[in-house]
Parts: C-alpha cells; sequence; structure tokens
C-alpha cells in the first residue's frame, strides 16, 4: 500500500491500479477503506456466467486526508471486470456519496468504467440511477464530488452519466469519455458510422483533449498521479451547490454548443470554429502546449 | 395502451399537450382540479442530444414557474441514440443534465412520476423513467439496458443459455418483471381499470428517499445493495476509533 506514494511524480495514472491511484492521491497513509477486500464482499452474480469474483468487486471506497482536509475517496479498478457497475460495486459507491451528505465532506470519484456490468444489468443500471441521485443530493446539500478520469477503461455508459453530474471534471489526454462505445456505435450502426479500429477518430471524438476543448472537462492534467493530485486540490477549491441557476446556465451552454457545433462532422471541424490555431496539430500537442492552445476553448465555468 | 388511450384514461378531465418529433409537452388537469405537468418521449424514439435538450428546457420551465405541480414523463423510447456526431457533441452531459433537471424538479417540490408504457433501454432509461421520484409502469413495457442478441454477443454466450439462466436470476435479463424485482419499478398499473385513481395514489405518496434498494431487497431481487449502501454509511458516519474495518 505504501510502495508507490515515494514515487508519485513518475507514476502514470493510466497504467496504475485503482490503489495506487488512491495512494499517489491523497495525503500519504491516511486512506481508510470501508469494506475492503479482506471483507470478501464480492458479487453474488457473476458466479451465475462461471466468472471470476474479485474480492472488492472492483471498486475501492474509504476515507481520507487531501492536504490535511477530509475527503472520501472512490476508485474503480479497470482491470476488473472493465471497471463495470455491478451491485455491489455500485452500492459502494452509493453508500459512501449518502456518507457525505452525512457527514459534509466532499468526495473524489477515480472513473475507469465500461459502464454497466452485463452480466448484472439491471442491478448495474439501477446502481447507476442511484448514485446520479446522491450525487445530486450531495451537491445541494453543498458538497463538491469531483470525477478524475484518465484510466484504461475510460469513463463510458452510465459511468459518464455519473461524470455529468459531478460539480467538476479532471481529465488526461487518455480520459474518454462516452457514452456508446466505439464498438457499441459500429455494431449498432455499421462501420461507415464509426470505424472502432481506428484509434485516432476515437480518440478525438472521445478523448480528454476534445472533452476539455468543448468544455466537457474542467481541468485538463498529464498522466501523472501527481498531476490529478494537484488539480483535484483546485477543482475541489470551485463553487458549490446546485440549484436551479446552476441548471439554467448548462442549459445556455449547451444549447450553445448545439449552435455552434451541431452540423460539424469531425471533431477537427469543432477545433477549428473554436479558432484554434493549427486545429489538425492538436492530438500530436504535449500538455503545455496544448493547454496554450486551447485559450479560446468552451469553458463550462461552473455550469454543470 | 397507446399513447392517446393512457391520455384519455389518466385525465378524463381533459389535457393540453403538444407532440412534437415524439416529444410531449403539456399540461393536464388531475381529477380533483389540481394540474400536473406531463412530458414525454414516445414512439421508441431515440434519446440524443437534440431530445435531451428539449425535454430538459420544459422541466426547467416547469421549476421556473414554481407552481409547485406534479410531474408526469411517460416513456416509450429506445436507448440513447448511437451516433458518431452525439458522442462528438458530448452526449453525456446532455443526458446527465436531463437526468440532473427532473431530479432538481423533485426536490425543488414537484413530485415527478415516470410512466413507464413502452421501451426504454440503457443510457435513455436512466436519464428518463430512472431520474423520476417515482416510476410506474403499464403491462406490456419492456425495460431493457441491453437486448439478449447484443448480450449474447458481448459475453460469448448463446442466447438459448442466456435465457436459461435469466430463469434463475431477475439481475440481468431485459424486462419488466426483471425491472419490478430488482426495485426500478414501484408498481405496475392495472390497464383494466381507469388510470387516474392510480396516478392519484401514487402522487398522494410524499416525495421522500430513493428506496428501490430497499424494494430490491424486499422482493429478492437485489439482496445486497440496500445492505452495502448501509454498511458504507455506517462505516463512515462511526467514531474514527475502531473503525477502520466492518
Amino acid at each position: 500500500m505504501t510502495t508507490v506514494t515515494a514515487d508519485t511524480g513518475s507514476l502514470s495514472w493510466y497504467e496504475a491500479s485503482a490503489r495506487q491511484r488512491i495512494d499517489a492521491l491523497v495525503d500519504a497513509g491516511s486512506f481508510q477503506e470501508f469494506i475492503g477486500p479482506e471483507l470478501r464482499e464480492t458479487s453474488p452474480h457473476l458466479s451465475i456466467f462461471d466468472l471470476p469474483e474479485q474480492f472488492d468487486d472492483g471498486i475501492v471506497v474509504g476515507r481520507s486526508r487531501l492536504q490535511g482536509s477530509p475527503v472520501l475517496v472512490a476508485a474503480q479498478e479497470g482491470r476488473f471486470m472493465g471497471g463495470a457497475f455491478g451491485e455491489v460495486h455500485g452500492a459502494k459507491l452509493t453508500g459512501l456519496l449518502r456518507a457525505a451528505c452525512a457527514l459534509h465532506q466532499d468526495v473524489l470519484i477515480l472513473f475507469d468504467t465500461g459502464g454497466v456490468r452485463l452480466q448484472e444489468a439491471n442491478a448495474g443500471e439501477l446502481a447507476i440511477a442511484e448514485i446520479m441521485r446522491a450525487v445530486v443530493e450531495a451537491r445541494r446539500a453543498g458538497i463538491n464530488v469531483i470525477g478524475l478520469i484518465g484510466g484504461r477503461a475510460g469513463c463510458y455508459g452510465g459511468g459518464s452519466l455519473i461524470a455529468g453530474t459531478c460539480s467538476r471534471l479532471i481529465v488526461s489526454e487518455q480520459g474518454r469519455i462516452s457514452v456508446s462505445g466505439p464498438e457499441v456505435i459500429e455494431t449498432n450502426r455499421g462501420i461507415e458510422e464509426f470505424d472502432s479500429r481506428d484509434r485516432a477518430l476515437v480518440w478525438r471524438t472521445m478523448g480528454g483533449k476534445h472533452r476539455y476543448l468543448i468544455g466537457g472537462a474542467d481541468l485538463f492534467v498529464d498522466d501523472e498521479a501527481l498531476a490529478f493530485r494537484q488539480a483535484a486540490i483546485d477543482a475541489l477549491r470551485g463553487k458549490r451547490g446546485y440549484d436551479k441557476a446552476v441548471l439554467e446556465a448548462e442549459q445556455k451552454r449547451l444549447e450553445r454548443r448545439l449552435q455552434r457545433f451541431g452540423e460539424a462532422k469531425d471533431a477537427v471541424e469543432i477545433w477549428q470554429a473554436l479558432g484554434l490555431d493549427a486545429p489538425t496539430e492538436i492530438p500530436a500537442l504535449p500538455t503545455d502546449a496544448f493547454l496554450r492552445a486551447a485559450g479560446k476553448r468552451e469553458n463550462a465555468d461552473d455550469a454543470r | 395502451m397507446t399513447r392517446d388511450e393512457i391520455l384519455a384514461s389518466l385525465f378524463p378531465n381533459g389535457s393540453d399537450i403538444e407532440i412534437a418529433n415524439a416529444i410531449l409537452a403539456g399540461k393536464a388537469t388531475l381529477p380533483d382540479g389540481r394540474p400536473i405537468h406531463v412530458l414525454g418521449i414516445t414512439q421508441g424514439q431515440n434519446l440524443g442530444v437534440d431530445e435531451a435538450i428539449v425535454l430538459a428546457g420544459h422541466v426547467i420551465e416547469i421549476i421556473g414557474s414554481q407552481d409547485q405541480a406534479p410531474i408526469l414523463i411517460l416513456v416509450d423510447s429506445a436507448s440513447q441514440r448511437m451516433s458518431r456526431r452525439d458522442e462528438l457533441l458530448g452526449l453525456s452531459e446532455y443526458l446527465a443534465h436531463l437526468a440532473k433537471a427532473l431530479l432538481l424538479a423533485e426536490a425543488e417540490g414537484h413530485r415527478t412520476v415516470g410512466l413507464l408504457y413502452g421501451g426504454s433501454a440503457a443510457g435513455a432509461f436512466i436519464a428518463t423513467a430512472l431520474s423520476t421520484g417515482t416510476l410506474v409502469a403499464l403491462p406490456g413495457a419492456h425495460p431493457a439496458v441491453m437486448d439478449l442478441p447484443s448480450m449474447a454477443r458481448v459475453t460469448k454466450l448463446s442466447i438459448e443459455v442466456l435465457k436459461a439462466k435469466a430463469e434463475a436470476t431477475p439481475v440481468f435479463a431485459p424486462g419488466l418483471d426483471n425491472m419490478v424485482r430488482t426495485g426500478g419499478i414501484q408498481i405496475v398499473w392495472d390497464e383494466t381499470a381507469p388510470l387516474a385513481p392510480q396516478l392519484a395514489t401514487v402522487l398522494a405518496q410524499p416525495a421522500g428517499q430513493d428506496d428501490r434498494a430497499r424494494l430490491g431487497t424486499e422482493r429478492g431481487g437485489r439482496l445486497k445493495a440496500a445492505e452495502i449502501a448501509d454498511r458504507v454509511v455506517a462505516l463512515a458516519t462511526a467514531s474514527h476509533q475502531g473503525v477502520q474495518h466492518g
């Protein structure tokens, strides 16, 4: 548990496990897990499909400190069932968000998920709905719920809807946010609609840079644990609360996006319409150059 | 029941509801004379960025009216629209925005009731029906996360094997009964009786906590969710001493 904290500067968020991410994110030694793997609260449903279980059901939840302040943390393990939401997995996050209301403590959600776990699809779908309701209730109580997205599995399906309820989102280039995954679109609509093997197309349509440029994410960071940590500290300072004014501002923001970019056929057209210099160069830019180039991006400005 | 039969049975005093591109919006009068807002996505429509922003706009107008009247949202949709354009434009934000609008409406004093009378699936189901305070259904409704053929493809199991497994558990297969047993749908209405009194019964319930996991436990369809969530709350809110593990 402590092997990573000494070397956080070089820890790739994308490559790290859920537990490594937590250890690198919060104050050293401050994390205490709720219902840890030693309790073996596994999915009761995977055995129906002869699939292996994991003792934490692919999510780690607990309390910790960030720069000395208490914060609740949940981290999904993308390497177990693609980080997908099942019954136990989802219920741990629902419970954490309800606890946040009771304790009045902020929450960090480290997304790494393909969405609902199909082997327990109904339970997973309901878990998503329960989590979204719990996020909104927490935000209405003045709690900040911050999403961190940069894992292997991305943030797909129901996970992307939960992300859409968060106060703020931190994303790296590797962080893909999308409801339907590339393969799902291709399967349903054909390869002419979306070629899931065209990785460049996937990244520029769903990847962190595009989401940051259109206002779908608030902070863009390097694929490094320390960068995520600093961004989480910054994000927690953001405006609190969720009310009609925020909802109306988001309505205007999302209407404006449709007006500005609704006819675009490709992300490059959107970046061009944003007025970015050399839009075709965007995917190749390193973080500092990208952030300089992103000056004319659409900013969510708390309208989320 | 068709949409028009449902509206006639719900609102014998009449309603003033407009339909544009399969999106319903309007108002009706309950038998006791009180007003109710009516929204809907119908005709098996996909829910994409264009539909979600329109529906959310209606919900925001209702919240702005401050009339505290309940909202009924009729749902007969497909899944979220699976397209390059919708994802390019950030569909997740639009669906979450609609969900937040409905959740905020309930919190601001408008009872929200979903009526699932046809299909609904995946992200569209979450952003509409599952974002209401109370979800009811009519017989014949067919909610799904994913249809069985697609599920067979992903799980690499045959449809026959999946069907056999679905006999033993309500946890994964599509269908109304499974969604009732897992607690997602509070009640299935009787379509042979007038719907207006059945709606009145639901509206008489006060807005409350999210009780879906509890219902899932009671009905035997989701035995772990409520218990695990409660345990996390108990562990997190207990004093720090001696509760590192539980």
